[in-house]
């Protein structure tokens, strides 16, 4: 009987494995190959050190300002969430998942939108002191890249330190100010060394994402950023150096995993015994000023951050500020759907012989193609997980390894790989999908299995006793129950495809480009027009993952959470 | 008078849950508010050391209004339900804690955790996790923590409330003796009436947010002033009755009418009151009818050690406890005569 399970175990584990083996670890080790031959190669490239250590360092400095701005946003606004009820707050709540599902593309579009040469900001400043050029130099700066981070990560801040706040006793607290403690040294003796863990859980995921951060770098900072990221992209794809792309991404590799041991570490701590008695017994109202002007600006400032810059994407996208390419003279400024026009119309000029509108096509077909690809395997893979076997301890950590790694590095392994026909980017297009198969697969995964592992055995039990196949108890008990983290695995999947830029940026044949890909072209060009389309592009790719959130707000099972 | 709470009052969730309450702790003195769960007793508590704002009314220290003085600048000790003691700190720095906030020089802060914890027999602990200690040990941490700053006045929120029986007993004996011992004015609040009892100097009764009764514990067990207090306090022989005549005082009721030997009631003639029957100093009685008897059958006797608790059934249902140094036989019909010392009226 035991054999037999197992057995039927690992045939649920040979599809994810022959997957996982194919494009995880081939990849990854030729990658370690290039890593080796250009330690060997080391003689004619005399400064490799420093090629290696100057991204490194910048990287490291990046990330750690980055964390530390994050951390000083988002602790106030943790601290709001965890123990005020305010009006509004779910809704704040939903929109501070905004940024775990916007493309890095689209978040770069719109700080340029917002802050950019061409964005409202400096274009309002122009009008209004009829200056010749943008005062704000913004872009191509690191206070860009850092706005940008502060925007993605302060989520994990108020996620994970939020809670961790809400589930602290509130007693403790009152026990140090009843002894004769100020509230600041409340806070400072109690309350911050009790959440501790939780901050250091935090702020090492959070570095760990500024430090792997690429799209953001690429499209905000400019070449004169480079981390190691953009210095692989760079290397592989410019230079045509894949030696020194595959040391970097070795680097990379490294640091990640030592990021990761330490982040799995840190939140083992996580869940010190000290939950109130009561559910929501810290929670309380605004009562004094002092409490709600607190509430109020930190609020504010929350909102304008996570608003602002998309908000300024959608409104730059319909609004004609400055004169098209060739033009001169008075611009008429005004409401206009020229961008989105464009999109549809193949001109000479343009960066591809198709029109933009085509990036939208392959984007889906893409993503359709993800969703196809992680489900199954994401099924296979977490009912096995669901089952009691031994061989689940080795295999599920391994499941989460592409979470850890760049996509940067993936797509740099891909290119090694799958390098002569019919298995090359150009004739193979379903690489792209793969390798984002890769990346969704452990989302997908984290998704189904708690739904999956929330169903009683007793009810496959009744199933079977009632004369169902093993079949049929999966298709008529196990499938309407997970129906729901069915789907929100696949709006995951479907959003991460389309927003993915990184390993996308290595594989995407110039004639058959991404929406990502082809934003990032179109931005940087010259001329009214191309900077329009991007701006339209990104405000599409946003409103598609917007929805994607709302559905999967709407679709949750409300006593089931993902587990990561 | 060291502590003055006047007429507070509260809202939780909408509801009244303070309705008025005043009350006093005396210099050197403890006092028990005692009351059902749900009474509000935590609150005020919370009330007095600051922790939450009442709607209204006002908390007097030496006739001063504590109003504007927060919580870390009053000086009392509080000692948390289920303790709160600090879990990232060690036993030595929970004492610490409050001494530190009062910037001592470090020799006289480890001077006095020593000698805090001392007193509280926790000696050898002092470098003992918090997150390792046992039930009873967590308790007496917390209140050497809670003593440490010499606090003016003592709160101690169902201090034994977490531990098992047998320690209960014996930490209640502990407190008793160091509350008299250090001569500090204290608040204890339990829902437990045995508890209560044996460390209160005074006990303050609460109902529905408001103050039933505040006196002795002997004055308060002796003398309930209502139905609601002494079914609280465990006298649960209540028989409903009108009065017929007030000199001498004759109450008639469904069982017959009872003359109550004090007549401090103010009760008017025709008024509907409630009689309450001690469960001590009855007698058997051999024939029925005269007044202060009560008649029924025997439904159930329980050894209590010196005495038998014998159930009694009477003609309207109603079932009355009382003990008797030997029991009458099952369903035996008896009839017993009650001494007019233990039978009280109640409003």
């Amino acid at each position: 009987m035991k054999s037999r399970s197992s057995r039927g175990v690992l045939a649920l584990w040979l599809l994810p494995l022959l997957f996982l083996t194919l494009f995880f670890f081939a990849p990854l080790l030729s990658v370690f190959r290039l890593a080796g031959q250009a330690a060997a190669e080391a003689a004619p490239q005399a400064n490799l050190l420093e090629r290696v250590t100057r991204p490194l360092g910048f990287t490291f400095y990046q990330a750690a300002l980055s964390t530390l701005v994050t951390l000083a946003v988002g602790l106030p606004a943790a601290y709001i969430f965890g123990r005020y009820t305010f009006p509004g707050k779910s809704l704040l709540r939903v929109l501070t998942t905004l940024p775990f599902i916007l493309p890095t593309v689209v978040v770069a579009a719109a700080f340029n939108a917002l802050i950019g040469p061409r964005g409202w900001i400096n274009l309002g400043l122009m009008n209004l002191f009829d200056l010749s050029a943008p005062p704000l130099q913004m872009l191509n700066s690191l206070p860009a890249i850092l706005i940008a981070h502060v925007f993605y990560n302060t989520t994990i801040v108020i996620r994970v330190v939020g809670s961790a706040w809400s589930q602290l006793d509130p007693r403790m607290e009152q026990a140090s100010r009843v002894l004769g403690a100020t509230p600041l040294r409340t806070l400072r003796e109690v309350t911050l060394p009790l959440l501790r863990p939780a901050i250091l859980a935090a702020g090492l995921l959070v570095f760990m994402f500024d430090f792997t951060s690429f799209g953001v770098i690429l499209l905000l900072g400019g070449p004169q950023f480079a981390t190691l990221e953009v210095e692989i992209y760079i290397q592989a794809m410019h230079m045509l150096n894949l030696p020194l792309a595959g040391l970097l991404s070795a680097v990379q590799l490294l640091c990640t995993l030592v990021l990761t041991i330490a982040y799995s570490r840190a939140s083992l701590h996580l869940n010190v015994p000290l939950a109130p008695r009561l559910q929501g017994e810290g929670m309380r109202r605004m009562r004094t000023w002092r409490e709600k002007l607190l509430v109020g600006v930190t609020l504010t400032v929350l909102a304008s951050l996570l608003i602002l810059p998309l908000a300024a994407l959608g409104a730059r996208s319909v609004v004609r500020l400055e004169a098209n390419r060739g033009e001169r003279g008075v611009v008429e400024t005004g409401l206009t759907f020229d961008y989105y026009r464009e999109l549809f119309v193949n001109r000479r000029g343009s960066l591809f012989y198709v029109p933009p509108i085509a990036a939208a096509r392959n984007s889906l077909v893409y993503a359709g193609a993800t969703v196809l690809f992680s489900l199954t395997l994401g099924f296979l893979a977490s009912s096995a997980l669901a089952r009691r076997a031994r061989i689940n301890r080795v295999l599920d950590p391994l499941l989460m390894l592409p979470l850890g790694t760049s996509a940067v590095t993936l797509g740099l392994g891909f290119i090694v790989v799958f390098n002569r026909p019919p298995f090359d980017p150009g004739s193979f297009p379903l690489l792209i999908p793969l390798a984002h198969s890769l990346v969704a697969l452990p989302f997908v995964v984290r998704t189904l299995l708690p739904a999956l592992r929330s169903i009683p055995v007793s009810l496959r039990q009744a199933a079977g006793v009632l004369g169902a196949s093993p079949w049929r108890v999966w298709w008529e008990v196990d499938l309407p129950i997970i129906t729901r983290a069915a789907l929100v695995s696949a709006v995951f999947a479907f959003t991460i495809s389309l927003g993915e830029f990184g390993a996308t940026s290595f594989l995407a044949r110039p004639e058959y480009p991404t929406l990502p890909v082809a934003i990032y072209r179109f931005i940087g060009q010259p001329g009214a027009l191309n900077y329009g389309q991007a701006i339209a592009m990104s405000t599409l790719l946003m409103l598609v993952c917007g929805l994607g959130i709302l559905l999967i707000e709407r679709v949750r099972l409300p006593g089931i959470r993902e587990e990561w | 008078m060291a502590l003055s709470v006047r007429e507070i009052h509260k809202m939780y969730e909408g509801k009244p849950l303070l309705r008025g309450v005043s009350f006093d702790v005396a210099e050197g003195e403890t006092v028990c508010l005692l009351g059902p769960s749900g009474s509000g007793k935590s609150t005020l508590l919370r009330i007095i050391t600051g922790l939450e704002a009442a709607e209204s009314g006002q908390v007097f220290w030496d006739g001063a209004d504590l109003a504007d003085v927060p919580v870390h600048q009053r000086h009392f000790g509080l000692m948390f339900q289920d303790y709160a003691l600090f879990p990232h700190r060690r036993v030595a720095e929970n004492v610490a804690f409050g001494l530190r906030m009062q910037n001592l020089p470090k020799h006289e802060i480890n001077q006095r955790v020593n000698e805090a914890l001392e007193r509280v027999n926790m000696g050898g602990f002092a470098n003992r996790r918090v997150t390792d200690l046992s039930g009873g040990e967590q308790q007496r941490v917390a209140l050497a923590r809670a003593l440490a700053p010499r606090p003016r006045m003592l709160m101690l929120d169902e201090p034994l409330g977490a531990l098992d029986r047998a320690l209960r007993e014996q930490l209640g004996q502990f407190l008793r003796e160091l509350l008299h011992e250090t001569q500090i004015p204290a608040i204890y609040v339990t829902h437990d009436q045995e508890e209560a009892f044996a460390i209160a100097d005074r006990l303050v009764l609460l109902n529905e947010g408001k103050v039933e009764q505040d006196g002795a514990p002997d004055q308060v067990y002796n003398h309930p002033v209502s139905v609601w207090a002494a079914r609280f306090l465990g006298l649960t022989n209540v028989l409903p009755g009108k009065v017929v005549s007030r000199q001498p005082m004759r109450v008639r009721t469904a069982l017959g009418d009872f003359s109550p030997s004090e007549a401090d009631s103010t009760e008017p003639v025709g008024s509907e009151v409630s009689l309450l029957f001690r469960p001590k100093g009855v007698q058997l009685a051999t024939e029925s009818g005269e007044g202060n008897t009560l008649t029924g059958v025997v439904d159930d006797t329980t050894f209590r050690g010196e005495s038998y608790r014998v159930s009694l059934r009477c003609a309207d249902h109603s079932v009355f406890q009382f003990y008797l140094p030997d029991p009458p036989p099952m369903h035996a019909r008896v009839t017993l005569a009650l001494d007019p010392e233990n039978v009280l009226v109640l409003k």
